[in-house]
């Protein structure tokens, strides 16, 4: 249904460039509904979201335990591009999916690992001690959630966690200009 | 007011991973979706793009074999067989500024930063389904009109020559990232 045939394609021809148009090829599935029309597919769907957080517990622990293997792999037989990159989609994994499931604090630890990876000039470099207390604090925060009043304090592990990765990317990088601009640029993700 | 019949529109969703794959399809359901097909990596994203033929595709942008990117140029082909017309909406977890240039640059529709919201992802598909932009085609680029940004005066790269000002009243595809609608 998507595509339109040739003949309904318009081209406007000019010195740069062309512009390309043609009838919205999805008008037919565009419905004029009442103001008072009671449906609501967004409280649905948020529904339907609320109905699997049972799941996302046991989701998250598999999301942790793949960061930690891929961690304990680099510990122990050093650093080869696809380790550096296995550890990187796990944690960008986490950075994604952990606000999703209920961990918002293991979601901003796990950008703050994957700014560490991405613009760290020398992986093998870093202090070990960088990448395991973020790769713990993830562990710790996912195991102990369901005690509310551990939240401020994974909240507060986030911050500090990342003003020390902060501080480091900004130190390694300062003759880096293209890396310092990115590492102090604010993040677009939505808030909270 | 305007609704979308979901019932009527087919979606291509590729994502690496499994829980995320599972949340986007159980959003689509919920909005109405029948025809919801899934592809792990690009590769077999794109071997589903020419199959299906879906009418709207939301990808990731890290995966494996290809990428979301690389998945979104090979999708803009202007003599391709295919359909290069059809929205891409890039659902990810990378949220630099840069990012979204790199994206928008690849011809992808709409972009959207996780973690991922069912308000966020509906705004997204009614836009690119209410109000779809035409395709520019340059010798770099083939891909939705980038110009969002009412700036009669600019005069920098990628100018287009040839013809009078026009721009579409819409927000940058930065500013929708920054917001959950």
């Amino acid at each position: 249904m998507a595509k339109n045939s040739a003949k309904d394609i318009e081209v406007k021809a000019f010195a740069t460039h062309q512009i390309i148009t043609q009838p919205n090829p999805l008008r037919k599935v565009l419905r004029r509904v009442d103001e008072k029309d009671l449906d609501d597919p967004v409280g649905r769907a948020e529904q339907a979201l609320a109905s699997l957080s049972g799941e996302f517990k046991d989701w998250m622990t598999i999301e942790v335990n793949r960061l930690s293997a891929a961690y304990v792999a680099i510990r122990n037989d050093g650093f080869t591009r696809e380790r550096r990159d296995e550890l990187f989609h796990a944690a960008h994994d986490i950075k994604g999916d952990a606000a999703t499931f209920g961990y918002p604090a293991a979601s901003g630890i796990a950008e703050s690992l994957c700014r560490v990876i991405e613009h760290a000039p020398d992986l093998e470099k870093v202090p070990a001690e960088l990448f395991t207390h973020h790769i713990n604090a993830i562990l710790a925060i996912v195991h102990e959630n369901t005690k509310l009043d551990t939240i401020s304090v994974s909240a507060e592990l986030s911050r500090r966690l990342r003003k020390v990765a902060d501080d480091y990317l900004t130190q390694v990088n300062r003759d880096r200009p293209e890396h310092l601009e990115v590492i102090l640029a604010p993040s677009i993700a939505p808030a909270e | 007011m305007f609704r979308i019949d979901f019932n009527k529109l087919r979606f291509l969703v590729c994502d690496d991973n499994p829980h995320m794959r599972r949340i986007l399809r159980t959003l689509l359901h919920s909005f109405g979706a029948r025809e919801v097909y899934e592809a792990e990596d690009g590769a077999t994203a794109l071997e589903m793009y020419s199959h299906y033929v879906p009418d709207i595709v939301i990808t990731d942008w890290a995966m494996p074999i290809f990428d979301g990117l690389e998945l979104a140029q090979m999708i803009r082909q202007p003599e391709s067989k295919g359909n290069p017309y059809a929205p891409i909406i890039m659902l990810t977890g990378h949220s630099e500024k840069r990012r979204v240039t790199v994206a928008r640059d690849a011809g992808v529709t709409e972009f959207l930063a996780k973690p991922i919201s069912a308000k966020g992802l509906y705004q997204r598909i009614l836009n690119v389904v209410a109000n779809p932009r035409p395709f520019i085609k340059t010798k770099t680029y083939f891909g939705p009109d980038r110009r969002r940004n009412t700036n009669s005066a600019y005069m920098g790269p990628e100018r287009r020559v040839g013809e009078k000002h026009e721009v579409l009243q819409q927000p940058s595809l930065l500013d929708k990232a920054r917001s959950t609608i």
